[in-house]
C-alpha cells in the first residue's frame, strides 16, 4: 500500500529559508506528521518539528498544510489528493526559529498576565461543593490543548505584530472566560479587565479562531461575544453610571 | 568549553515539567527557595498530558465504605506485593489531600450529584476512586499546575517586580549531566535546543522528574520525551535504579492503522462498561482470572452485568483486572489465532452506553478513533492491543522524601522513580502518585538545600559536560541514530517484551551491547540549532542504558509478577517476592544485584487477610507476622 508523495517543505531559519521539494514513502492510514518523521529519518536528519503525543492531546504540531493551520498529527494524508503535493510551512504569526519550529513564547507571557484562579478563603479542602452542569461552562475552555491554532490564524495579530502588545487573543479569552464562569473564583472584575487590558475589544468575531479550534471549542460563540455583551451591558448600564460602580466594580 | 556558557544560580532545580515536577516546583518555591524547571518540550506538554482516566485518591465521595487502608490494600494487590509498603502507605493516606489541593487552585474535576468530586471505577480497585475530567484528566493536572506556577509568579511579580525572579521555567532544554562536586549534588548542564548554547544550573539540590522509558520499546503509548532520560542522568550520578525489569504493557493500545499503533486506549472505556471480545465474538476475560483475584471477579456475564448498576451485591467483571493479567490475556488469545484482523481483540462500549453518553464520557476517545482511524466507537468496537505504557522500575529512593539513596541532593518523583507500584501500577495511581510524591520531593530538595547551601560547580567538571555536548558533532561517518533507535526497538520489542524467556534476554543483553558501542560514534548531520539528530544522540545513550537495566534485571528474576513474564518461569514464586533487583552502573556497564525487599511492618500486615497473605509470602513470612 506505499506509495510515493511530494511534500514541499519550509525550511530555514530567522533570517532565510525557502520551500524544498521532497519526495518521501506514506502508506495507508497514515497522518502527515509520520511522512515529516519519515523524512527527518531518512533525509533531513536535522529537519526541526515539534510534537509530543500524536494524538491531537498536546497541541505541539501546530503548522500550516496547504495553507491551513492544522495539528500534523490529525491531518490523514489520505485527506488529500493522491497527486497533491502537500506543501507544509511553520505558523506565520510567530517569529521562525528553525524549519517548522516558531517562538510561540508570546503566548507564554500573554498567560502570565492573566491574574490567576483565587479560592475562597473559608472553603476547606474538599468542602467545596458544585452543580455538573456549572463546571461544564468552564470544562468547555478548560479543553484547550494550548495549540495556539487560533492564535496563530487570527487576523487581529496574523497580519498586524503591532497590535501584539495590547492584544491576548482567543486562546487567552477562553481563559478569561473560563476564569470568570469559573463557580468558586473570587475575582469579579474579568470581563472589564478582558476589555481593558487583554483587548477583546479588537476582535470583530469573524470566528476564524472557531474554525480551527481541534479541540472545537467553540470560542467565538461561547466566550467572546457573551464577554463581548456583558461588557456592553456593564459600559452602558444607566444606573451603575451615575453611582460611578464601573469604577468601583473591583473585588468583592 | 563553549564560548556561549551562561551560569544560572538556583536554590533547586526541577528537571521535567510534567505532573511530579510542576509538584515539586510549587512545593520548593513555597517553602521559600529560588526554583528553576526545565522542559524537555514547551511548558505544558509534558506527558502527564496523555494520561486520561483519572486520579486514584480514596476521597469516599462515590462509596462512602471507601478509605485509605482499602486503597493501599488494592495498591499492593495490584504490584503483587513487590510495591515498598511505606511509598505504597503514604500514597494511599495523602491523595485525597493533594486532589483537594488541586481543587483549590482552580481544577474542575466532574461532580456527583451532591456536588462533590466525582469518582469513576477502574482496574483493580475496590470502589470507584478516580477522579477525573471526562478522559482529558491528565490535561486537567498539568494545566492546573501551569496556572498555578504562574500564580506563584504572580506572587513573585507583586513583591520583587519581576515575575521569574524566584521561580522560572527553561523551556525545550535538554539535561546532560547532573553534575557532583565532593560527593554530592552541584546542579545540572545542559543545552537549549534553540539555538545548542550551552547552560550550568547551579543548585545543590536537583530534583528529577522526568517520567518513562516507552520510546526505548517498538510499540509504545509514550512521547517522544520517554527516553529514560532521569533513570539514565541518575544511574550515571551514582544512584541506583530499582527493579527494572517490571515494565506495564496497557492492555489496550490502538492496533490499526499502523501510524497510530501502540497509542493509548483509556481504562475508562472498560471502567464505563466496554467488553473486551475475540473474533468467536468469546468475551474472553473469564478465562484468565488468577488465581489470586478468583473470589474477586464476576464468573459469569450476568454477575459482571449487573455489577455495573450493583455493586454491593455483585463481583466486579474481569475486564477491570489489574492491567498486567488484561494486557497477558489479550496478548494469548490473538497468539492462540483468536485475534482481529489487524492482530488485536474487539474492545465495545457502543453496547451499553448511548452515544450521547460516550460522547460526555470519553469524549477524546471518540474523537481519537474517529479522526485517526475512522471508527465510530458509538455504533462500532475499537480494535485494541497491548502497548509499553509504563516503567514501575525507577530510581531507588527513600520513600519519605523522594532522595535517591546514595547520591546527597538528588531526588526523584513520579514515573521516574521505583518501588511504589511493585510489579505492576493499577491506573489511576500514577497520577495520585506524582502529586503526593512530587510534594514530597519539593519539600525534601528545600529542606537539603537550605541546610546545605551551595555547592560550586569546578571548571573541570565544566569541561567534561561541555565535550560530551561536543563529541557528536566529531564523529565523522559513523551511524545514523534514527537507524539505531530503530534496531533498539526492534531488540526490545522481540526480546524483553511483554512475554520474555532466558535465551531471548542472553540475546537481547548482547544486541543492546553491540548496539551501545556503535551508538558512541553517531555522526550527527546539521548543526546545533534545533537539531532533532542531535537531541537524538543523547535520548539513545539513555534508552540504551534502561534497556540494559531491563535485560539485566529481566534475566535474574526467574518467575513471572506484574510486567515481567518469562514464558520459562511462568509461576510466580514467594520466594521471589522478597528481592528487590538493584541495578548500577560503573561507567560503562550496568551491574545488577539482588537486594532484600523491607518486610510490612506488623500495623500494615494487619490489614490483610491471613489467607490472602499466604498467596504471596512464604509461611516464615506469615508465621512472623510483619517486621515488628
Amino acid at each position: 500500500m506505499t506509495r510515493k508523495l511530494n511534500l514541499r517543505i519550509w525550511r530555514g531559519d530567522s533570517t532565510d529559508g525557502g520551500l524544498k521539494d521532497v519526495v518521501v514513502d506514506v502508506n495507508e492510514g497514515e497522518v502527515v506528521l509520520d511522512v515529516i518523521h519519515r523524512v527527518q529519518a531518512t533525509q533531513m536528519g536535522d529537519l526541526a518539528v515539534r510534537w509530543n503525543c500524536k494524538a491531537g492531546k498536546c497541541g505541539s504540531c501546530s503548522m500550516e498544510i496547504n495553507g491551513k493551520p492544522r495539528l500534523a498529527c490529525m491531518t490523514q494524508v489520505a485527506s488529500f489528493d493522491e497527486d497533491e503535493t502537500i506543501t507544509i510551512t511553520p505558523l506565520r504569526a510567530f517569529p521562525i526559529i528553525k524549519d517548522l519550529v516558531t517562538d510561540v513564547s508570546f503566548n507564554y507571557k500573554k498567560a502570565m498576565e492573566i491574574p490567576a484562579y483565587e479560592h475562597p478563603t473559608d472553603l476547606a479542602p474538599g468542602a467545596a461543593r458544585m452543580e455538573q452542569v456549572d463546571v461544564e461552562r468552564s470544562q468547555e475552555f478548560r479543553k484547550c490543548i494550548e495549540c495556539f491554532l487560533c492564535q496563530n490564524t487570527c487576523h487581529v495579530i496574523r497580519d498586524h505584530e503591532e497590535n501584539k502588545k495590547s492584544f491576548a487573543g482567543p486562546r487567552f479569552f477562553i481563559r478569561i472566560a473560563e476564569l470568570d464562569m469559573h463557580p468558586l473564583d473570587r475575582i469579579k472584575n474579568r470581563k472589564r479587565t478582558a476589555q481593558e487590558e487583554h483587548g477583546l475589544g479588537m476582535c470583530n468575531i469573524t470566528k476564524c479562531c472557531t474554525e480551527v479550534c481541534p479541540e472545537h471549542i467553540k470560542i467565538t460563540d461561547n466566550a467572546i461575544i457573551p464577554m463581548k455583551e456583558r461588557v456592553v451591558d456593564i459600559k452602558y448600564d444607566p444606573a451603575r453610571m451615575f453611582s460611578g460602580l464601573l469604577r468601583r466594580e473591583k473585588r468583592d | 568549553m563553549s564560548q556561549n556558557l551562561t551560569k544560572l544560580k538556583y536554590d533547586v532545580v526541577i528537571v521535567g515539567a510534567g505532573g511530579a515536577g510542576l509538584r515539586a516546583a510549587v512545593e520548593a518555591r513555597e517553602a521559600g527557595l529560588r526554583v528553576a524547571i526545565i522542559c524537555k518540550s514547551l511548558f505544558g506538554k509534558a506527558h502527564t498530558v496523555m494520561a486520561e482516566g483519572g486520579a486514584a485518591a480514596s476521597m469516599g465521595n462515590a462509596n462512602s465504605n471507601d478509605n485509605w487502608m482499602v486503597h493501599f490494600r488494592d495498591t499492593m494487590r495490584g504490584g503483587k506485593f513487590l510495591n515498598h509498603y511505606r511509598m505504597a502507605e503514604l500514597h494511599a493516606k495523602e491523595s485525597p489531600d493533594r486532589i483537594w489541593e488541586l481543587e483549590m487552585w482552580g481544577a474542575l474535576f466532574d461532580r456527583t450529584k451532591e456536588g462533590k468530586i466525582s469518582q469513576r471505577n477502574f482496574g483493580g480497585h475496590e470502589y470507584p476512586r478516580l477522579a477525573h475530567v471526562g478522559d482529558r484528566t491528565g490535561l486537567e493536572l498539568i494545566r492546573t499546575m501551569q496556572q498555578k506556577i504562574v500564580a506563584l509568579q504572580q506572587k513573585d511579580g507583586r513583591e520583587t517586580g519581576d515575575m521569574e525572579a524566584n521561580l522560572k521555567v527553561y523551556a525545550e532544554f535538554t539535561v546532560t549531566d547532573i553534575l557532583k562536586e565532593n560527593g554530592k549534588v552541584a546542579g545540572v548542564y545542559g543545552y537549549w535546543r534553540e539555538n545548542g548554547d550551552e547552560i550550568l544550573f547551579e543548585a545543590p539540590a536537583v530534583v528529577i522528574a522526568t517520567g518513562g522509558v516507552g520510546k526505548a520499546f517498538k510499540i509504545t503509548s509514550n512521547s517522544w520525551e520517554g527516553t529514560g532520560d532521569g533513570h539514565a542522568l541518575a544511574l550515571k550520578a551514582g544512584a541506583n535504579l530499582k527493579d527494572m525489569e517490571f515494565l506495564q504493557f496497557h492492555p489496550t493500545g490502538m492496533v490499526w492503522p499502523p501510524s497510530v499503533r501502540g497509542i493509548l486506549v483509556t481504562e475508562s472505556v472498560r471502567g464505563e462498561g466496554g467488553v473486551l471480545t475475540n473474533n468467536l465474538g468469546e468475551r474472553f476475560m473469564f478465562k484468565y482470572i488468577p488465581d489470586v483475584f478468583k473470589d474477586k471477579y464476576a464468573t459469569t456475564e450476568e454477575e459482571a452485568d449487573r455489577w455495573y448498576t450493583d455493586q454491593d451485591n455483585n463481583r466486579r467483571p474481569p475486564e477491570l483486572l489489574p492491567r498486567d493479567e488484561v494486557a497477558r490475556a489479550i496478548n494469548s488469545e490473538v497468539k492462540a489465532g483468536r485475534g482481529t484482523e489487524h492482530g488485536g481483540v474487539f474492545l465495545d462500549v457502543s453496547k451499553r452506553l448511548s452515544a450521547e453518553v460516550i460522547k460526555k464520557r470519553l469524549p477524546s476517545m471518540w474523537h481519537q478513533f474517529y479522526e485517526l482511524a475512522g471508527v465510530d466507537i458509538t455504533k462500532e468496537p475499537m480494535e485494541v492491543g497491548p502497548t509499553c505504557h509504563y516503567v514501575m522500575g525507577g530510581v531507588d529512593v527513600e520513600p519519605d522524601t523522594a532522595a535517591a539513596i546514595g547520591v546527597p541532593g538528588l531526588f526523584a518523583a513520579g514515573e521516574v522513580a521505583g518501588g511504589m507500584h511493585g510489579s505492576n501500577r493499577l491506573g489511576g495511581n500514577s497520577l495520585s502518585d506524582l502529586l503526593v510524591f512530587g510534594r514530597r520531593a519539593g519539600a525534601a530538595a528545600a529542606d537539603y538545600a537550605k541546610a546545605n547551601g551551595a555547592n560550586p560547580v569546578s571548571d573541570a567538571t565544566i569541561a567534561k559536560a561541555a565535550d560530551r555536548i561536543e563529541a557528536p558533532f566529531k564523529n565523522e561517518g559513523g551511524e545514523n541514530a534514527y537507524s539505531l533507535h530503530a534496531e533498539l526497538q526492534e531488540v526490545t520489542h522481540n526480546l524483553v517484551g511483554i512475554i520474555r524467556t532466558g535465551d531471548e534476554i542472553k540475546e537481547a543483553i548482547a544486541k543492546i551491547a553491540d548496539i551501545r558501542a556503535r551508538s558512541q560514534k553517531v555522526s550527527v548531520a546539521g548543526n546545533r540549532q534545533f537539531n532533532p539528530g542531535f537531541h537524538l544522540a543523547f535520548d539513545l545513550d539513555n534508552m540504551l542504558l534502561v534497556a540494559e537495566s531491563t535485560a539485566k534485571s529481566a534475566i535474574l528474576r526467574e518467575e513471572s509478577r506484574g510486567g515481567h513474564t518469562r514464558d520459562d518461569f511462568p509461576g510466580m514464586s514467594n520466594t521471589w517476592r522478597q528481592v528487590n533487583h538493584i541495578s548500577s552502573f560503573n561507567g560503562s556497564e550496568v551491574t545488577v544485584t539482588p537486594r532484600a525487599l523491607p518486610a510490612i511492618p506488623k500495623e500494615l500486615f494487619d490489614l490483610f487477610d491471613i489467607h490472602e497473605l499466604e498467596k504471596y509470602m512464604t509461611p516464615e513470612e506469615i508465621a512472623k507476622g510483619g517486621s515488628n
